[in-house]
């Protein structure tokens, strides 16, 4: 491998469609800047730009440049669309390819992988910059191992998961944007999005990324207010299992398991939450198990550090005025 | 109509899973299945082949024992199975694996032209859920991930999916991929009569010189990453257990406080 001054480094920016960022977005530049320079890649339609606000934080975190990928009238969210505007931008000096690891960035990073020829890897928790390779640790089997491995190839597609390095800004300049406008091929464009409705931006952290998960189960029967007041004490995000997320006690984005999210937070909070397979393979990395369940035989208590067999509703509330009297 | 379905033999998620010491998935555990994100895509297909006439065939790539997985969803209902064998295959990185399934489609469409091509969106032992975009760039066809719900009419398939941030209503004209998630559909179990039918339904196995794929662009050799070693996340020492007698939330408190996690 090149030396960081010769190597270049593209960094998807995620962000919301009204172009605020997503906040990985800072640790993937941060990590950027220890393989090479840093170029920020903004894939838009339309004509739309980021906001100065955007480009400032952009900029502030060490790409001086954003280039703006405008795909005109394809829609710029499909992940082929993404994938292809990328790849028109890797050129011989580029060394690595960075996308947060979201279900939709892991499809850029296999598509990318296809175009390119590139090593590609995803769930990836820490990367070294190696004399002449990437060695990169990921996660497997919902992260109850970590494996390290190598990229054989120049270019490396990476899709790094939330806290593989502590964002620090570096700069006071806001980056400059450089718009390109992007031809997709006609099976990129075969896609139509019919509807697309986006999120409201909750208070709370980001629930991939927060660093105190508080998480509701059956045992709530419906009812989060508790969760809701324990996870603002704590400054934490609230997720739910799939069983309160189907029977729509809280949004289906809540929802933790293998097919959901997957959070490995420091503090891990269950409430009425029985630990079903499928939902501990979105959890069981985190840092501190706490569970809470009426139910002694239930499986959550094999994983946790602290174990409460007792009724959320008694429980909950005394933690939650302890937590206030012992912060005074 | 013709639809395929990829399936995947995976370890059985409630066993021990583990990497072996070449730092890939081991499989000798014995006690694989079909992999469960799968059998949504099995289902959903055997949906739209009732509504629309289509034959279902399942292919599957692995070893031996990978045949559980399609004689699963011939049991189901599929009407036949291809099976991709071939002792180069072992260590195969997901870009090869989409090669492969993708020049398996193709041989399958000399029969016919395939319509819809379907997979699970993510196997439940490695779950890096790239392989269908993989392979729909392999196959160059309009790919609808995540699909929580998929319909086709009018020679179009429309999917409605919830993303982390948005819900989506995607469509695109057939042929096309899509992938499913657990949210698409309850899997039938397999009814004795299914069961029964599925033996005499025929599985063809084929190897990487029927593909026209040379066995040096696949397996370890060909992978484009190299694993140097896996560890397991060390056991959890120090556990506690208690019943709540009035005081576990204010133990619960002194907890955190202790373990500085407030």
């Amino acid at each position: 491998m090149t030396t960081p001054a010769e190597a270049d480094v593209l960094v998807l920016i995620d962000h919301a469609d009204d172009g605020t960022l997503r906040p990985q977005v800072r640790e993937l530049l941060t990590l950027g800047r220890a393989i090479g320079t840093v170029h920020g890649v903004w894939v838009t339609g339309a004509g739309a730009t980021p906001p100065p606000a955007a480009l400032e934080e952009v900029g502030g975190h060490g790409a001086p440049v954003v280039h703006v990928l405008d795909t005109g009238s394809v829609h710029p969210r499909l992940t082929p669309v993404v994938a292809e505007a990328l790849a028109g931008l890797v050129g011989p000096a580029t060394r690595a390819v960075l996308v947060s690891s979201s279900f939709e960035n892991k499809e850029v990073a296999a598509r990318l992988g296809v175009l390119t020829g590139a090593g590609t890897m995803v769930d990836v928790t820490a990367v070294e910059v190696g004399p002449d390779r990437l060695v990169v640790d990921k996660q497997v089997f919902a992260a109850t191992w970590t494996s390290r491995c190598t990229v054989r190839t120049p270019l490396a597609v990476l899709g790094v998961k939330p806290h593989a390095v502590e964002a620090e800004a570096t700069s006071a300049d806001p980056a400059v944007a450089v718009t390109h406008e992007v031809e997709v091929s006609a099976t990129a464009r075969a896609v139509e999005v019919v509807e697309r409705t986006e999120r409201a931006p909750s208070d709370r952290p980001d629930l991939g990324a927060a660093q105190v998960v508080v998480v509701g189960g059956r045992g709530t029967e419906g009812d989060f207010s508790l969760l809701d007041e324990l996870a603002d004490v704590l400054g934490g995000a609230v997720g739910a299992t799939r069983v309160a997320t189907d029977e729509g006690w809280i949004d289906k984005d809540a929802q933790i398991g293998q097919t959901g999210v997957t959070v490995a937070p420091r503090l891990y909070i269950g409430a009425g939450v029985s630990g079903a397979v499928h939902h501990r393979g979105g959890m069981q990395a985190s840092g501190t198990i706490v569970a809470i369940n009426t139910d002694a035989d239930a499986p959550i208590f094999e994983i946790a550090d602290l174990g409460i067999v007792g009724d959320l509703r008694e429980v909950v509330p005394r933690a939650i005025a302890e937590l206030r009297r012992l912060r005074g | 109509m013709r639809i395929v379905v990829c399936v995947k033999h995976v370890p059985d998620l409630m066993a021990d899973r583990r990497l072996g010491e070449d730092g890939r998935v081991a499989r000798d555990g014995g006690d694989g299945t079909l992999n469960e994100l799968d059998e949504n895509a099995v289902e959903a297909a055997l949906v739209l082949a009732e509504e629309h006439d289509a034959e279902v065939v399942a292919l599957t790539m692995g070893p031996d024992d990978a045949e559980d997985a399609v004689r699963r969803a011939l049991q189901m209902g599929a009407d036949r199975a291809v099976h991709v064998l071939d002792d180069a295959l072992a260590g195969t990185d997901v870009f090869g694996t989409a090669r492969v399934l993708a020049a398996a489609v193709r041989r399958i469409a000399e029969d016919g032209p395939v319509d819809l091509v379907m997979t699970g969106m993510a196997s439940l032992d490695a779950l890096t859920s790239m392989l269908p975009a993989a392979l729909a760039a392999e196959l160059d066809l309009p790919q609808l991930t995540l699909a929580a719900g998929v319909d086709v009419a009018d020679g179009a398939v429309r999917v409605r999916r919830d993303l982390d941030h948005a819900t989506e209503v995607l469509r695109a004209p057939l042929p096309a991929l899509v992938s499913v998630t657990d949210q698409a559909n309850e899997p039938r179990y397999p009814a004795f009569a299914g069961i029964m039918a599925a033996r005499k339904k025929p599985v063809d196995t084929v190897d990487l010189a029927d593909l026209g794929i040379d066995p040096a662009t696949v397996g370890t050799g060909g992978a484009r990453t190299q694993v140097l070693s896996a560890a397991e996340r060390p056991p959890r020492t120090d556990r506690v257990l208690i019943t709540d007698e009035g005081d576990a939330g204010v133990r619960l408190a002194e907890y955190l406080v202790e373990h500085k996690l407030v």
